[in-house]
């Protein structure tokens, strides 16, 4: 199954170094990774997207925890959260395919971003699964390049990850 | 206010941790520090004569005291030298610190002359690493990695210096910090009570039980604790080869070492168990044998302080994350109010078969008609002239199986999994005591040169070299598996150790024959107690470590010789 994995970890050189090399080192897949820092000029945030049975996933969250800079976890996809990710795309948009780009885009809420006379460039934010079908609609054959920022993911209502 | 510059700052703040030894080997970036060792008296550097050796001989240190090793090497090679150490210290959770010098800030990234990212090299093997970027922070930082390195899981911790963090002539407030407090780490203080009750519940109710102990318990200081429970319970126990010692090797409940080299006893009262209460150790793939098939009626209860150790390879019923100290005491408290003893009528019987496996192998080998003796009448021999009580390295292979098959460890840390360097560094901390390092021939070449290091200091540590003219344990899974073909097993063209550790200033004894071997041993801890001797002794290389388990099968599927399978 796939987790979300959000991560406070210190900000400090090196420390996502130790994030990544675990994953490599173990064996463990990341599908995504974005981080930032934070309101707290001394934490950064890293959410992450791996796949892995229950087994899997209890070893993942236990090694993250070891690593001295990790100072809080949490698995999102164990309770209600929400996850978005951004993309930007350039599509080819010539003749009445422009009309019928701009169309799907609208559907999916996405803005064009940037014009030229045959290209459009797109900018969509969802879940993956959103980002996916739009892709699927305007039919893969007219995508020139994507972009995606990687899953962000926070959880619903009053909980927080903070220190 | 005191204005020290970095390289005093960081043997002040090594002094202000509680270090007495540095093991090390100097070099350019760490020029400036090795000048500020030198005028001070408070702590003390070995100078060894390859980089491996200082980590190794830190081990060796800080597993006998159960402190932590300090290390001091050089950028690029002199750090690079110690990986073999520093992940020796990891896979066993040994408390290290290991200060790596590095080029100067601004030449970092450049391949500037023996410029190596030792962060990077080690960071899969270390607890923690930290990167000086200011020279005032040093104190906190040593402060810092001495608190990692020994509490929670210990571990080896890196500190990278660049040299400019070292300059004599820019100095800087030192301050030591009174008290180490992290927010992103906090080792367990004690286990879950609702746990341990279950646990304590389970243990009451066991009619086939086994305590399954490893090196957590000698880590932790708490192998007392485990000889009481045990007793009190009157359970069958097993060691794990970093757990040798916990509990007395002579002792009637022990039932000796457990997995691919265990006892018969120990792995068929694993299998056939219904509890299995396993601490301060891991199950790792040397015990377990098959995964499937470790322990089919067992309910496991596992103690341990690092999570992620507990349902890693096995699952267990009742997970305990705690130091095994407090969880223990607390057992002991839950039995006393309890007031239940477990089933006697179910333990008499399972003693009885447990006895009856003891008779069935009870770690019997057979002697030749000729002089050449087998290893394990050596180790037998060497166990009785040192009355059981000395201190035990050994390095890899079949010298190291029968040592810890026969040496019967009555005390904790007195076992260590490696070699002459750690030999080395527990003599120098127990000048007193018998330090032997069993050896084979192949292992003790790869660091033979500390013979030089040993003359300097004046470190009387014994050398038995089981020598079997071969990479035993190497030739042993040849002959098992691949129809005697000894690739690259045979030891063609060795020296005369006699001669060599002669040439190094030391005492040689070459024994071929039974009959030399009680006048070689007695003048090795009489004669020449103050010496360092080496004791080279020829034993059949024919030879194989049995019990060995049956790769794939269960704990109970074993060679017990080359012709006898259970
Ligand atoms: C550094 C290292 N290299 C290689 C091995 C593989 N290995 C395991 S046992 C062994 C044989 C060592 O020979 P020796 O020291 O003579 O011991 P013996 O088995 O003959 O007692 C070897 C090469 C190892 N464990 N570690
Ligand atoms: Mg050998």
């Amino acid at each position: 199954m796939r987790h979300i994995i959000s991560i406070l970890l210190e900000n400090e050189p090196g420390a996502l170094s130790r994030v990544t090399g675990l994953f490599a080192q173990r064996g463990y897949n990341i599908e995504t990774l974005t981080v930032a820092p934070t309101e707290d000029e001394t934490l950064s945030r890293l959410t992450m997207t791996t796949t892995g049975d229950d087994r899997k996933i209890e070893q993942i969250t236990k090694q993250l925890n070891k690593l001295i800079e990790v100072v809080k976890l949490v698995d999102l996809s164990e309770g209600p959260h929400i996850e978005r990710e951004l993309m930007l795309i350039k599509v080819k948009a010539i003749g009445a395919q422009r009309a019928e780009i701009k169309r799907t885009a609208d559907i999916f809420r996405g803005q064009i971003v940037d014009v030229s006379p045959s290209v459009y460039t797109i900018q969509l934010t969802g879940t993956t699964d959103k980002l996916e079908a739009f892709i699927e609609s305007i039919g893969p054959g007219c995508v020139l390049e994507t972009v995606r920022t990687g899953v962000s993911g926070i959880a619903r209502g009053e909980k927080v990850l903070s220190l | 206010m005191e204005l020290m510059s970095g390289g005093d700052m960081l043997v002040r703040a090594l002094h202000e941790s509680g270090v007495e030894y540095i093991y090390g080997y100097p070099g350019g970036s760490l020029l400036h520090v090795y000048d500020a060792v030198y005028r001070q008296s408070a702590v003390k550097h070995v100078l060894v004569r390859h980089e491996q050796a200082a980590a190794h001989m830190a081990d060796g240190y800080a597993r006998a005291t159960g402190k932590p090793g300090v290390v001091m090497v050089t950028s690029g090679p002199g750090a690079t030298n110690t990986i073999t150490g520093i992940a020796t210290a990891f896979t066993d959770s040994i408390p290290m610190v290991v200060i790596t010098g590095q080029v100067m800030s601004h030449l970092i990234g450049d391949d500037a002359f023996q410029e190596t990212d030792m962060l990077g090299v080690s960071r899969p093997i270390v607890k923690h690493s930290f990167a000086v970027r200011r020279p005032e922070d040093i104190p906190e930082i040593v402060a810092k990695a001495f608190y990692i390195a020994s509490t929670g899981r210990p571990g080896p911790v890196v500190i990278d210096i660049p040299k400019d963090m070292t300059m004599p002539n820019e100095r800087y407030e030192y301050v030591y910090p009174k008290k180490i407090k992290m927010r992103s780490y906090t080792p367990p203080q004690r286990g879950h009570s609702g746990q341990i009750k279950k646990a304590v519940e389970l243990l009451l109710a066991a009619k086939r039980p086994v305590i399954y102990s490893g090196g957590g318990v000698i880590i932790d200081g708490s192998s007392d604790k485990l000889r009481a429970l045990v007793d009190r319970l009157n359970f069958p126990c097993t060691n794990t080869l970093m757990g040798l010692g916990a509990y007395p090797g002579t002792g009637e409940r022990f039932l000796g070492m457990l997995g691919m080299h265990g006892s018969y006893e120990a792995n068929m009262a694993m299998h056939n168990a219904d509890v299995v209460i396993a601490i301060g150790a891991r199950f790792d793939d040397r015990v377990t044998n098959a995964t499937n098939k470790f322990c089919p009626d067992a309910k496991i209860i596992h103690v341990d302080i690092d999570p992620s150790s507990i349902s890693k390879t096995i699952i267990a019923d009742v997970p305990i994350v705690g130091p095994v100290g407090a969880v223990l005491d607390e057992m002991m408290a839950l039995l006393d109010e309890a007031g239940e003893t477990p089933d006697a009528e179910a333990l008499e019987t399972w003693w009885k078969q447990i006895n009856e496996w003891r008779e069935r192998h009870g770690g019997r080998y057979e002697k030749n008609d000729s002089q050449l003796m087998k290893p394990q009448e050596v180790i037998e021999a060497m166990w009785t002239a040192t009355k059981g009580d000395a201190f035990i390295t050994s390095d890899v292979g079949q010298h190291q199986m029968f040592a810890a098959q026969y040496y019967k460890f009555d005390k904790p840390n007195r076992w260590m999994g490696f070699g002459f360097p750690a030999a080395m560094g527990i003599k120098m901390n127990f000048p007193d005591d018998m330090v032997v390092c069993v050896t084979g021939e192949g292992s003790i070449q790869m660091n033979i040169q500390e013979l030089s290091t040993c003359l300097q200091y004046g470190i009387p540590v014994k050398i038995l070299c089981l020598n079997n003219g071969s990479l035993g344990m190497v030739r042993q899974w040849q002959d098992m598996n691949y129809e005697g073909r000894h690739s690259h097993s045979y030891m063609e063209s060795l020296p005369d150790f006699v001669k060599l550790v002669e040439a190094y200033g030391h005492v040689g004894i070459r024994v071929t024959e039974r009959d030399q071997l009680p006048q070689a041993l007695e003048d090795t801890f009489g004669k020449y107690n103050d010496r360092l001797v080496f004791l080279d002794v020829a034993v059949d290389e024919t030879e194989h470590v049995y019990p060995m388990q049956v790769p794939t099968g269960s704990m109970r599927d074993m060679w017990l010789s080359k012709t006898e399978r259970t």
